[in-house]
């Protein structure tokens, strides 16, 4: 998995709330069996015409957010089903980092699992960022992982919680899978001891 | 020793490894997997040289893709990219060794119906899949949730999963339920009362007279769209109506494991005095017939009622409501019982078992949908088909005007080809009325069997409670 430490980037703003997993990729692309090449498909049904062509007053479509890295959305962000192929698609297109007063579980922990950093601010703080994204292509926003600092372009800071171990993970771009082997002893044990307890499962 | 809630008792027997800051190794019993979340998942098992852990608590079933149509055998009627993906969990099923239905198994079906009816999900036991919906086997006294791909994997490889623990919320429908109104309108009245993200962090478990009156395929119901309030969990107390369903199923435990089983699942309740972080109260008796208006489950109300104004709502949702309106082509203040539909879908996860075939049946029996109407039922699986023809239900749904189906996920979320064109608007009892859900521009109303079965007669929402 692709490190997380700092990103300074162009934020695309979406003021929208309950921006759901059907929106961000639609079924239609979950028949891959792949995990790269869905950016092109990121928020298909809302990013172009029936014909394919691109609608113009989408965010993603407009010259100024076509590099961005952030995005800034509303309320609950992510929410629906479970399919890795959100978090595929906005790492594919290179957005590395989502900023929302809310995220769906399933769809945060997705995005950790991706090189993906959901960032969750207080209301006041996500509009302030969304006026700075919606400033365009100057307004740069900073994130820090390490200082967990999120920086306006006028330089306003706002600081944001994340899980340690979750963060640890993404600064070093580890692999859970590596570190929960590891534990296979403990696996084993608790393994032995239900499955006596248990014998039914 | 403190007491514990229910979902504490079945997080705490299954801690393989605590960290000092909480993170924890979950022991997983069973592993749901399907066609669409698992191809990458495996791929990347090949790709590390790594096993499957416990083939044998793995099950795996086709059910997202597959057509409906009577004629699916014939390979032609899948697309290309579906038959890849079909064929691909044939493989890997075969190669990993895991329990598997495939297509042409009178078993086969959606995931979540699959799994109880084969008594691979029992009380007390942690179940995942790679799908939101997995909170359906909740209603076992089971802790069941989705999972994304990379857990699928990790599940896969390790058979635990890295979780911290949810809060505690408990949600309580008492008395009794009215006439017509069925356990999808009272998870629909949860979810209009906690939004779409009144359940995040949390675990839920339902209780009260009402839930405790519900059929095993009731509590399903209500526990499959736990997901759609956010809420990573929905949970049930088991009781005798769980054991008595569970019992004699092909994998559930026979003889002294039966009893010792059953020693351990009377355990399984939250003790008096038991703390939740959140409690929500709803009457039983006020809950009518619900319909969806917009574009996310909470946008939930009574078949009575009329298309809100967005000016009635705060913040966010003022715009999310203009947009919601002007994509199902409703305006402000019109009647719900005046929008007209062209089509009707009855089955899903959420209401494809034989109890919502009998009650949409009840509805339909004698009678005919309106003609034009575009209306199927797909059975949840090919054993609630079976029972549905054996009950003589088939035949009602076909006399009236349905197709009867095989079973598959099909127009819940259109993966397959059973989808609405742009415009087409759809009496659903699926579980999500997200914009193009159920294809691009199509228009979805969630509702119970017994309430798309109304609207499949009179060609608009309808108040079921009429035709009663």
């Amino acid at each position: 998995m692709e490190k997380f430490n700092q990103l300074t980037g162009i934020a695309a703003p979406m003021d929208l709330v309950n921006i759901d997993t059907d929106m961000i990729i639609p079924k239609q692309f979950l028949k891959t069996i792949k995990r790269s090449g869905l950016g092109v498909n990121l928020f298909d049904e809302m990013r172009y015409n029936l014909d394919g062509t691109e609608i113009e007053d989408f965010v993603l479509n407009q010259p100024a957010y076509r590099e961005a890295s952030i995005l800034v959305a509303g309320d609950n962000f992510g929410c629906g089903s479970s399919r890795e192929h959100a978090p595929w698609a906005i790492a594919d297109f290179g957005i590395r980092c989502v900023i929302s007063t809310s995220f769906a579980d399933i769809f945060y922990s997705n995005c950790f699992k991706n090189g993906i950093l959901p960032i969750v601010l207080p209301e006041d703080q996500r509009d302030a960022l969304m006026k700075d994204a919606e400033k365009g292509a100057n307004a740069r926003i900073e994130i820090d992982l390490e200082a967990q600092t999120v920086t306006s372009s006028d330089g306003e800071v706002f600081s944001f919680e994340v899980d340690a171990f979750k963060k640890h993970c993404l600064q070093n771009g580890l692999d859970d899978i590596g570190l929960t082997m590891e534990k296979v002893t403990a696996i084993d044990t608790f393994e032995a001891t239900a499955g006596a307890a248990r014998p039914w499962v | 020793m403190s007491p514990k809630t229910l979902y504490d008792k079945i997080w705490d027997a299954h801690i393989a490894d605590e960290a000092d800051d909480g993170t924890c190794l979950l022991y997983i019993d069973r592993h749901l997997v399907h066609e669409v979340t698992s191809p990458q998942a495996f791929e990347g098992l090949r790709l590390a040289g790594r096993k499957v852990r416990r083939p044998d608590q793995t099950i795996a079933v086709p059910d997202h893709n597959v057509p409906t149509t009577l004629d699916r055998a014939n390979a032609a009627t899948m697309t290309e990219d579906s038959r890849i993906q079909v064929e691909a969990l044939d493989k890997n099923a075969k190669d990993f060794g895991l329990h598997y239905y495939p297509v042409s198994d009178v078993r086969q079906g959606v995931v979540h119906i699959v799994g109880p009816e084969q008594g691979w999900t029992l009380p007390g036991m942690t179940v995942v899949c790679g799908d939101s919906h997995t909170a359906t086997h909740g209603a076992f006294g089971s802790l069941a949730h989705g999972i994304g791909t990379s857990e699928v994997e990790h599940v896969l490889a390790t058979q635990t999963l890295i979780q911290k623990k949810s809060k505690n919320m408990k949600v309580e429908i008492t008395g009794k339920l009215a006439p017509g109104v069925t356990a999808k309108d009272v998870t629909m009245a949860v979810i209009g009362q906690t939004g779409t993200a009144g359940g995040t962090g949390y675990v839920i478990e339902y209780c009260g007279e009402a839930i405790e009156s519900l059929s095993m395929e009731g509590r399903m119901t209500v526990c499959n769209m736990a997901i759609e309030g956010g809420a990573r969990a929905g949970l049930i107390a088991p009781d005798q109506t769980t054991f008595d369903y569970c019992m004699g199923r092909p994998h559930a435990p026979k003889g002294a494991e039966w009893e010792a089983a059953m020693a351990y699942w009377k355990t399984l309740f939250t003790d008096e005095g038991a703390h939740f972080d959140k409690v929500l109260t709803i009457k039983g008796e006020d809950i009518a017939p619900l319909v969806t208006w917009g574009t996310s489950p909470e946008d939930v109300l009574a078949i009575t009622d009329v298309v809100p104004s967005p000016d009635s709502f705060e913040g966010g949702k003022v715009g999310a409501v203009k947009r919601s309106i002007e994509y199902m082509g409703l305006t402000a203040g019109q009647k719900l019982s005046d929008i007209e539909i062209d089509t009707v879908f009855i089955g899903s996860c959420t209401n494809g078992r034989i109890e919502d075939f009998r009650a949409a049946a009840a509805i339909l029996k004698g009678k005919k949908i309106k003609e034009g109407m575009r209306a199927m039922v797909v059975p949840g699986s090919g054993l609630v088909r079976a029972q549905a023809e054996e009950e003589g239900i088939a035949q009602i749904f076909i006399d009236a005007g349905f197709e009867w189906r095989l079973a598959g996920c099909s127009m819940c979320l259109a993966m397959n080809p059973d989808q609405l064109k742009p415009g087409e608007r759809c009496a659903a009892t699926s579980n999500r009325n997200f914009e193009g859900r159920q294809g691009r521009g199509g228009r979805t109303h969630l509702m119970s069997p017994a309430m798309a079965a109304a609207a499949a007669i009179t060609g608009k929402l309808t108040d079921v409670r009429d035709l009663m």
